[in-house]
């Protein structure tokens, strides 16, 4: 592996505080040194020509559908898309089959993973067995096995005692559990948010208190257990209040949103444009708005993708029947870039720290900064880079966006991966 | 043969320019008035001893239904017949379409036909704007979910103009399940773009969120009026329109039982009472007799559920006429 020095280029490294013109030296795959000037020394030459040098990105809400749903996505064309979009990390959710619910199939992805060697790939267990929600998995199996978190993602855990003792149990690890806040029985038959478009369209609705009902039980379930909660993909403004106040009163929580979350609303839906099926739904304005500031302040810690590959044919059914998803690494960066950045709401250093400090530091790996001794993760982007999403070119199988034609503005250039420069970005 | 449109001084049609029709919702009132006035000259040939004229010789139609319903389905037959267009007749249900083949595998196999207008009824909404986002033949929303039904709210229209001459200021109450219906957002549209007043009523449990904001801004400001009360919607109307309640309602708890629903929202004589003289009762049919309808109200003078049906014949017509007649090719999402 080359030693590789990048130059010339704009350091943004929320962790280090480090904003500005900085050369960065990397070595045996991790960062050795960062320095305004550092010379050559028969390093191999990176000349960044001014672009950002950031941190690689980490995802905490990734579906790479292997085991089970290759059609969907692998590893590999995931893992890759993860890298397009700039992730050097991604968590792998559980809704695999079978689901990553005992040790087995958490190792068959990490070996998979090793083997395709483009982003890590950080398995997250499933709380339930087969994510049934009926009884709890071996916790200490799967984190002995390597996974990061716990989380039946796809579904809620509905149960509330069982909810309760599955957050008093993963106290003795230290690890979160990641709710999909989506109460069942108000959620039932629903395909999109419920509000005037989809009593335009005649769609039926789900509610935002699917969502801050579960919310809401999960905060004081975290209270009473003094155990640590994840609230994966948060779609309104009442589950940010909610949130916001359980901060202030010290309970333990983290929380997520998604860059189509920040972007969009259910006016995306459109005349049934299945691209924008989703769960949890996209929501009004004022939702959109709340999630912003709530990201803006610091209520929600960080930005996950949620990217959920599914075939071309799957989205090209009627709206009711299309499946939930967006696929959504490698539009990400960029469609932070048009709902953050433009508007002025997150500055770049505070939208690189919720893309890597802080999902790294939720996930518990060693990444999100330029630290000298951190893998050496980085990303080179040109913040000016117009482009527009064509579906059809992405990495991922998963070839459907609501941001399809959009033009945007924010590209990766260049990814090095634990010290390796990865081709074909 | 032209149909000859006889246009009254007040209404202004607009030209039809569109390959489908999917739902009223989209439709200018230019463009409604001109369905209705080319509806009101093909009624004529349902009165003739040989019902039948040369005007879409040479064309097919198919009646492309997903979800059974002999009514609708009938009504499009005898009006492509009529018009001596050749009509296939598909029902598949939309479960037994085998694994992996899609609704627009089907429609594909159809347009390798060659065929002209796509008639589609299904029960989830939007099937029919995504077949005319692929077809490059006509569409035509048959029903489509809790979506619209596009003809069956111009037959309506056309059914209370023939009878009281005009739309403009009506006020027409919807009574039943709201949150459920296709009809009744096709209504909401198409009679408030014509100048009526729309009045929805029915227990919250079956009243969709923010349907007041549907409709087209009127004199009195945009949207539909919103009640509970029964008895508020009959007081001021000149038209009640009764929407069927599924037994499914029941079960899916949106009304405890039809018993209390017929006690609250049931119509019968004694709460026809203090109703405006000359007050028309419709329903789209079929009809829920001694839920939402009592028998002797439903067969009753005000009744003109059978001119809705003879009527249906006419629009139908005046539809297939239309979107057959418009450009093929136009990639503009209708
Ligand atoms: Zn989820």
């Amino acid at each position: 592996m080359a030693t590789l020095l990048i130059t010339g280029g704009h350091v943004i490294d929320p962790v280090n505080k480090r904003d500005g013109r900085y050369d960065i030296l990397i070595d045996r795959g991790v960062i050795a040194d960062v320095q305004p000037s550092i010379p050559l020394n028969g390093a191999k030459a990176i000349d960044a020509g001014g672009r950002l040098v950031l941190p690689g990105f980490v995802d905490l809400h990734t579906h790479l559908r292997q085991p089970g749903h290759e059609d969907k996505e692998t590893i590999e064309t995931g893992a890759r898309a993860a890298i397009r979009g700039g992730f050097t990390a991604v968590c792998a959710m559980p809704n695999t089959t079978p689901a990553m619910d005992h040790r087995g199939v958490v190792d068959e992805v990490r070996q998979e993973a090793r083997r395709v060697g483009l982003a890590a790939v950080h398995p997250i267990g499933a709380i339930t067995r087969g994510r049934q929600g009926k009884e709890l998995t071996d916790f200490g199996e799967l984190f002995d096995a390597g996974c990061v978190a716990l989380s039946d993602d796809g579904s809620a855990v509905a149960d509330s005692f069982l909810m309760r003792r599955a957050l008093e149990y993963a106290k003795l690890f230290g690890r979160p559990l990641i709710q999909h806040a989506e109460d069942p029985a108000l959620s039932a038959g629903g395909v999109m948010h419920e509000g005037l478009v989809s009593t335009t369209l005649g769609l039926r609705g789900i509610p935002a208190e699917a969502e801050s009902v579960i919310v809401a039980r999960d905060l004081a379930l975290a209270e009473l257990t003094g155990s640590w909660i994840h609230l994966a993909h948060l779609s309104s403004a009442k589950s940010v209040d909610l949130i916001r106040q359980a901060k202030r009163r010290g309970i333990r929580v983290t929380c997520e949103v998604t860059p189509h979350h920040l972007a969009l609303t259910h006016e995306a839906v459109g005349e049934f444009d299945a691209r924008a099926k989703v769960n949890p739904p996209l929501r009004t304005e004022e939702d959109r708005q709340a999630l912003i500031e709530a990201l803006a302040d610091g209520t929600i810690d960080c930005i996950a993708t949620d990217h959920a590959p599914h075939t071309d044919w799957e989205k090209e059914a009627d709206f009711d029947s299309a499946p939930f998803g967006i696929s959504g690494l490698e539009t990400a960066l960029a469609v932070c870039v048009a709902a953050l950045i433009a508007p002025k709401r997150l500055t770049w250093s505070q939208l690189v720290e919720r893309l890597s400090a802080a999902p790294a530091k939720i996930a518990g790996i060693d990444g999100g900064s330029l630290n000298p001794g951190a893998p050496a993760d980085v990303v080179l982007v040109d913040p000016a880079a117009a482009w527009t999403v064509d579906p059809k070119q992405f990495l991922s199988k998963g070839h459907h966006s609501p941001f399809a034609g959009r033009p945007l503005t924010g590209r990766v250039a260049r990814v090095i991966a634990r010290g390796r420069e990865i081709d074909d970005v | 043969m032209m149909p000859t449109a006889t246009a009254k001084p007040s209404t202004q049609t607009a030209p039809w320019t569109k390959k489908d029709l999917l739902g009223l919702r989209e439709l200018s009132a230019g463009e409604i008035r001109l369905l209705l006035q080319t509806a009101e000259s093909f009624r004529e040939i349902s009165l003739r001893p040989i019902k039948k004229v040369p005007t879409l010789r040479g064309k097919t139609v198919v009646n492309l239904f997903f979800e059974p319903s002999t009514r609708t389905r009938t009504s499009f037959e005898l009006a492509a017949k009529r018009l001596s267009a050749d009509i296939v007749n598909i029902a598949t249900q939309s479960s037994s379409l085998s694994k992996g083949e899609t609704i627009l595998d089907t429609v594909k196999n159809l347009e390798a036909l060659k065929v002209d207008v796509l008639v589609i009824r299904h029960a989830a909404a939007g099937v029919p704007h995504l077949i005319a986002r692929h077809a490059t033949s006509s569409v035509i929303n048959a029903g489509d979910g809790s979506h619209e039904h596009p003809t069956q709210a111009l037959l309506d229209l056309f059914t209370i103009q023939e009878r009281k001459g005009r739309l403009e200021g009506l006020n027409v109450s919807i009574i039943g399940d709201i949150a459920h219906s296709r009809v009744a957002r096709s209504d909401i549209w198409g009679l408030t773009k014509l100048g009526a007043r729309v009045t929805v009523c029915g227990p919250p449990t079956l009243m969709p969120p923010q349907i007041e904001q549907l409709g087209a801004p009127g004199a009195g400001g945009a949207g539909v009026r919103v009640t509970h009360n029964v008895d508020a919607a009959i007081r001021d109307a000149d038209v009640l329109m009764l929407l069927r309640i599924q037994h499914e309602r029941q079960e899916s708890m949106l009304v405890p039982s039809l018993r209390e629903y017929r006690l609250r929202y049931g119509i019968d004589r004694d709460r026809l009472k203090g109703a405006k003289p000359g007050l028309l009762i419709m329903h789209p049919g079929p009809v829920n007799r001694g839920v939402e309808l009592d028998s002797a109200v439903a067969d009753g003078p005000f009744s003109v559920i059978l001119d809705q049906v003879t009527n249906g014949l006419a629009v139908r017509m005046a539809v297939l006429y239309l979107v057959s007649g418009a450009p093929k090719g136009d990639e503009d999402e209708g």
